[in-house]
């Protein structure tokens, strides 16, 4: 699958396009599939987000999963400090990227 | 230290209200990502993996205990409550806010300090030793000459749209800990035979892709030519650089491809015209600024032992402390590499600490320095207990100066978004391993540099050991690379062979630490063996 993904323009905050706006968690992404550079064209001109830019992905059981690390440690944060990622409470967190 | 006068003031107070219109505009939508990333980069904002990156410049390291504690609240207030110290001396937040970088720039205004230059194509953070007048090996501080440079390059037409960035480094003793001839233009404060204060000039040098060690262009020169001089040699690239290729945009790409003795020919013609049109040196600007840097009122007499009954303090002293020019005193280095922590980083909490440690004990005077440590410049040797047991109780004592878990790492592929592989997990499993005080110890000077992508944030050319993480087809992998040295007798690293993966990496450093256990002669570092027996021993012990 293909999901977008960019930084907010005001937090610079990892997001992902759900369809309809953005996201802070990757597994609220949508298969943009070939519509990608529509999305990315017009959510430019809306200015709410830098970057944006189609990533691949996959989906299964455990929800959205970007092929490339670099992608994996956008959607989680740093994997040596875990308590500033999304999931704060797992200190295991970071062998999802891996 | 040097203090803002009215017109600095005004300047950066200009350029944070400059910045704060451009902001505005940008979060109006009246300015396209495009036309603002240079206004932003110009002052050291970059988008970086999970958020905003601030850098903040710290000139030539040196820092007061009132800018530390701002650092802290900057930290506390507007970032997650840590900071992270770089390989230039200078200081990143990792979690900011676009709407808030305004407001950061005014509260590091306040306290004489801005992001001007930490980015772009522009002449970044002049470096110097962190031992910068307190060496006992210095011939005079070279921060004055720093200060003055900074003045004359900032907000200078001509020094503003380089071809791409430039690095300056000075230093004034024989030993090199600001790995000089790694920068584009460094600065040797010597003497000559009749006595005169010089500079030795080295140009051309750069890590990243394609590194090059500077080559001595001059071998002394007048100091009072120095604006000159560097005027000369920036003119030079200007006219020559690659300004069409973003890979042979560095002064030492021009330098390689002209030739270093045509490139010299080139500088001294325009220097000499430069003489010629009566450049005039500003003495009274010098003489104003070096007052800055007077020496502390040293006191006199005290004595000159330090009670190591203590086997901690013991250890820690004689691993961290350094010898003062003034009896009665020591220079005070502060890791920031404890075993399991992420080089550099520091917490609001500890910046608190050691803000309180340099006003109530050494001058009001803080460093940092290029291998991502503090340092307190002027202690009086009595007072190093007490030193020792605060920088304990908040975790800042580890003993490791120079060691293996002394490690130099970038951000890597945690935070940055130029990063190939992560940096930080490598520098933590090898300060695992080596974790042992008494196997670094064996082992002794050690530098272990990390780099997560070819840019070579974590100086991984000069590592006696140097690592670069590279993507192989999405894959971490990590180059080993041996014999690098930022210190007086330079050298580049070379790659040993195949890359490791995270956990092969680690035990190619040990293979490689256990050879030179085996192989070294009395007196002999790692880099001293590597030198004698050359890269195909290590080779065989790591891959054989």
């Amino acid at each position: 699958m293909k999901i977008i993904t960019g930084n907010n323009l005001r937090s610079g905050a990892v997001v992902w396009w759900t369809g309809y706006d953005w996201s802070l968690h990757v597994e609220d992404s949508i298969d943009v599939g070939e519509h990608a550079e529509a999305v990315i064209q017009r959510e430019e001109g809306a200015q709410r987000v830098n970057g944006a830019h189609a990533v691949e992905a996959t989906r299964d059981e455990d929800g959205v999963r970007p092929a490339h690390i670099k992608d994996r440690i956008r959607a989680l944060g740093p994997t040596v400090r875990p308590d500033l990622t999304l999931k704060p409470a797992d200190p295991a967190v970071g062998n999802w990227v891996i | 230290m040097y203090r803002y006068d009215q017109y600095d003031q005004a300047m950066v107070d200009a350029r944070v209200a400059e910045f704060r219109d451009q902001v505005s505009r940008r979060l109006a939508g009246r300015m396209t990502d495009d036309q603002f990333k240079p206004l932003r980069l110009k002052n050291g904002l970059y988008l970086q993996l999970h958020a905003y990156m601030l850098r903040v410049a710290i000139p030539y390291g040196t820092l007061n205990s009132r800018q530390m504690r701002k650092l802290a609240q900057i930290a506390r207030t507007y970032d997650r409550g840590y900071g992270h110290f770089t390989t230039r001396q200078n200081i990143q937040y990792n979690w900011i806010r676009l709407e808030d970088a305004p407001d950061i720039l005014g509260d590091l205004a306040k306290v004489e300090m801005h992001d001007i230059q930490t980015s772009g194509e522009s002449i970044r953070n002049i470096s110097a030793d962190q031992f910068a007048g307190a060496a006992a090996d210095e011939i005079m501080d070279p921060r004055p000459w720093c200060e003055l440079i900074r003045q004359m390059t900032s907000f200078m037409p001509e020094f503003s749209y380089l071809p791409r960035k430039f690095k300056i480094a000075v230093i004034a003793s024989k030993a090199d800990r600001a790995a000089l001839r790694w920068h584009d233009f460094a600065l040797r404060i010597v003497r000559n035979d009749a006595g005169e204060t010089g500079f030795e000039v080295f140009a051309g040098g750069g890590m990243g892709r394609t590194p090059f060690i500077a080559f001595r262009i001059r071998e002394f020169l007048p100091t009072n030519e120095i604006f000159a001089y560097l005027q000369a040699v920036l003119r030079v690239w200007n006219r020559h650089a690659r300004r069409d290729n973003i890979h042979k945009q560095r002064m030492k790409i021009l330098v390689h491809e002209l030739g270093e003795k045509e490139f010299a020919r080139q500088v001294e013609a325009e220097h000499a015209g430069f003489l010629a049109r009566g450049a005039n040196f500003p003495q009274a600007e010098y003489d104003r600024i070096a007052e800055f840097f007077a020496p502390p009122p040293f006191e006199q007499g005290l004595n000159d032992d330090i009670d190591l009954a203590d086997p901690e303090f013991a250890a820690w002293a004689e691993r961290q402390v350094v010898a003062h020019k003034a009896p009665g005193y020591a220079i005070a280095n502060i890791s920031l590499k404890p075993v399991g922590g992420i080089p550099g980083d520091i917490s609001a909490e500890q910046m608190d600490v050691v803000a309180d440690l340099a006003e109530r004990y050494s001058f009001d005077e803080l460093r940092a320095t290029h291998s991502q440590n503090l340092v307190l410049p002027h202690v009086r040797k009595a007072d190093l207990p007490a030193i020792w047991r605060a920088l304990r109780d908040c975790g800042l004592a580890d003993a490791n100066l120079d060691l293996a878990t002394d490690l130099i790492a970038c951000p890597g592929l945690d935070y940055c978004s130029l990063a190939n592989a992560r940096s930080i997990p490598v520098a933590q499993k090898i300060a695992a391993r080596f974790a042992d005080a008494e196997r670094q110890a064996r082992i002794g000077e050690l530098k272990i540099k990390i780099s997560g992508c070819i840019n070579a944030c974590g100086h991984h050319h000069a590592g006696n050991i140097g690592i670069l993480g590279v993507d192989r087809k999405g894959i971490e992998n990590y180059q080993l690379l041996l014999g690098g040295s930022g210190d007086a007798e330079t050298s580049q690293a070379r790659i040993a062979g195949p890359g490791f993966d995270e956990d092969g990496i680690v035990d190619a450093v040990e293979k490689a630490t256990e050879l030179y256990l085996r192989q070294r002669e009395d007196g002999e570092r790692f880099i001293d063996t590597y030198r004698r027996i050359g890269m195909e021993p290590f080779k065989e012990a790591i891959y054989g």
